[in-house]
């Protein structure tokens, strides 16, 4: 059973780079750990898919494999979502749930997808879709089959229809690049010979913020990933960086140098409305907005080495957060509020740590001694990250409890700066 | 030359004979002038003088302002000794030449994470910016950036390379 499970997944993921064509820039994503009690779930070949242009239950069972959560069984092929289930034979072949569907080409060009999925213990359908989607928007719609089992059969919303965002560096040649979450669909954002740092996604999924170097001074901007459309948030007098949305879009904090030393503050979207809202005499930078909209976490070197703090978005008093060692930096805030994620500094190494705020419990989430930018899942259950792998910088991912664990690399050159897009509708 | 500077005797003599009340005929081209000295302005005469760039200080390779960069110790963000006559030299320079502009780059090493590094490398080109107010320079002529880690000049994970890369650029 294991080696077909392998078998498949390397098979979903060939498939899915010849479909992709002349992309050149690929992810390869690549599982080294999964977690510990996975959920077996029998995936049926879709009827009608070996026609179509991407056959969906591949990218179903490789989305719910990557997840680590799941033990995919070949549910062969042959059944639909309207055939009769069999739930006792399903249940002793070692399948809680099982999952069947069909692909319908229609007269102008797109596909009319539907599932159902079948709680084998139960004895009973527990879900079902219908998606009508073209061609190049097939991807997605397994996707959303795979994020619709997730929910249903874990209570926690899937993120596989998301995107993520991150830099890549060969030469001097910089790109900021939008792909999906499981590394394919690779699109280029930005060109540049200079350095682009801190990408930021809007709540919207619409648009990103990100640091420019092409002016030879750091530049925050803000880019409408589907017009092109760039605005310049923040090019005051020294450095600015370190762009954060707001959870309603509106606005955003920032690192700026313009009064002298490195500060937090806030800025309208197209620039406009200044407010400075940190206030220390050393350095305060990375600020991360809460999805609540009430309070903004930071780096600040206040106490002598940078620590993480949490203020109220007006500003105001700061309460420290983070105190193991005396190097915590690049603090994210999970959607609950619950779970913070940061790079700390141990024995020289940087590694990626994740603290529960209401014990205070620290947990060391890698074993690489390189991280830099975490970034969470937009359901809190993973955590993306950049790391140095062979001499290269690449991505990895790691679920919050530090089981579940993904490589992601690039052929050649580095990849680093990563950023987890929103849920989108 | 010598001929325009007779002829501007000859004036000025002229000048000066009219001025007293008999007139003196003169062979030579009629006399323009109509006042004595000292000559007022003539626009269209004035020659001033054009530096190629070649003389600009700020161009010789093998001056003192071709060195551009202050290098810092581990953990700080203080001006050495050391790199003191960098910061003099262009400090000099720019109060003689007002209408010049520097950006003054900070660098870290690649040790950290990007955003703090930003930050650490202000330090540096503030340091800079701050001993080159006090030597004089305006401060409309100086702005302190960072690039933080991300545009090193030296590679690889050891000290000497670090070294290398903990520096402020001073880039007209």
């Amino acid at each position: 059973m294991k080696k077909l499970n392998h078998f498949i997944i390397y098979t979903g993921l060939a498939v899915a780079a010849v479909a992709a064509g002349s992309a050149q820039a690929q992810l390869r994503v690549e599982i080294t750990g999964v977690g510990s009690n996975q959920i077996p779930i029998a995936i049926a070949g879709f009827a009608n898919e070996a026609g179509a242009p991407q056959a969906v239950s591949a990218i179903v069972k490789s989305d719910l494999t990557q997840s680590g959560i799941f033990k995919v069984i070949d549910g062969g092929s042959g059944l639909s979502e309207t055939s009769p289930v069999d739930y006792n034979q399903w249940k002793s072949s070692g399948a809680n749930a099982l999952a069947a569907g069909s692909m319908q080409a229609l007269a102008n060009g797109s596909y009319d997808v539907r599932y159902k999925l079948f709680d084998t213990v139960k004895g009973a359908e527990i879900s079902s879709l219908g998606q009508s989607a073209q061609a190049q928007f097939l991807r997605l719609a397994a996707h959303r089959i795979a994020d619709d089992i997730f929910l249903k059969m874990t209570g926690v919303r899937g993120a596989f229809a998301t995107r993520i965002a991150y830099v890549t560096q060969n030469g001097r040649e910089y790109r900021l690049e939008v792909a999906d979450a499981d590394g394919e669909g690779v699109q280029v954002a930005l060109r540049s010979n200079e350095p682009i740092i801190s990408p930021a996604w809007s709540p919207d999924g619409t648009k990103v913020a990100y640091v420019s170097f092409e002016k030879k001074k750091p530049i925050v901007y803000v880019q409408n990933l589907v017009t092109r459309a760039r605005t310049i948030v923040a090019n005051f007098k020294g450095s600015n960086s370190a762009p954060s949305w707001s959870p309603d879009g509106n606005t955003l904090a920032v690192a700026l140098s313009k009064d002298g030393h490195t500060q937090v503050y806030t800025v309208s979207a197209d620039g406009s409305n200044l407010r400075r809202v940190s206030n220390s005499t050393g350095i305060d930078t990375e600020p991360q907005w809460s999805a609540d909209g009430q309070s903004i976490y930071f780096t600040s070197d206040r106490s002598g080495g940078p620590q993480i703090y949490r203020m109220s978005a007006g500003g105001g008093d700061a309460k420290r957060v983070t105190f193991g060692g005396n190097y915590n930096i690049s603090p994210r805030i999970a959607a609950d509020g619950k779970t913070l994620a940061y790079i700390s500094r141990r024995d020289g190494n940087f590694e990626l740590f994740a603290l529960d705020l209401a014990s205070g419990q620290e947990l060391r989430l890698s074993d690489t001694s390189n991280d830099e930018s975490p970034s969470f899942s937009p359901n809190g259950k993973y955590l993306l990250y950049a790391t140095s792998s062979g001499g290269r910088k690449s991505l990895a991912v790691v679920s919050v409890d530090g089981r579940v664990k993904q490589r992601l690399t690039t052929q050649a050159g580095n990849i680093k700066e990563p950023t987890w897009g929103p849920f989108m509708k | 030359m010598s001929n325009i500077k007779s002829f501007a005797l000859l004036i000025a003599s002229a000048a000066v004979l009219s001025a007293c009340s008999t007139p003196v005929k003169l062979n030579e081209a009629p006399v323009v002038e109509k006042t004595p000295a000292p000559m007022p302005a003539e626009p269209t005469r004035q020659v001033s003088t054009v530096d190629t760039g070649s003389v600009d200080p700020l161009n010789d390779p093998k001056g003192v302002l071709a060195n551009r960069s202050v290098y810092f110790d581990f953990d700080s963000y203080a001006v050495r000794d050391g790199d003191k006559a960098v910061v003099e030299n262009h400090s000099a320079y720019l109060t003689k030449n007002p209408t010049r502009k520097i950006l003054i780059q900070g660098n870290t090493d690649d040790r950290g994470g990007a955003e703090y590094n930003l930050a650490l490398g202000q330090k540096r080109a503030e340091a800079v910016r701050k001993s080159m107010a006090a030597l004089g320079v305006a401060e409309g002529q100086m702005e302190a950036v960072s690039l933080g880690k991300e545009k090193p000049k030296a590679a690889g994970a050891n000290e000497e390379a670090w070294a290398q890369n903990r520096r402020a650029d001073i880039v007209y």
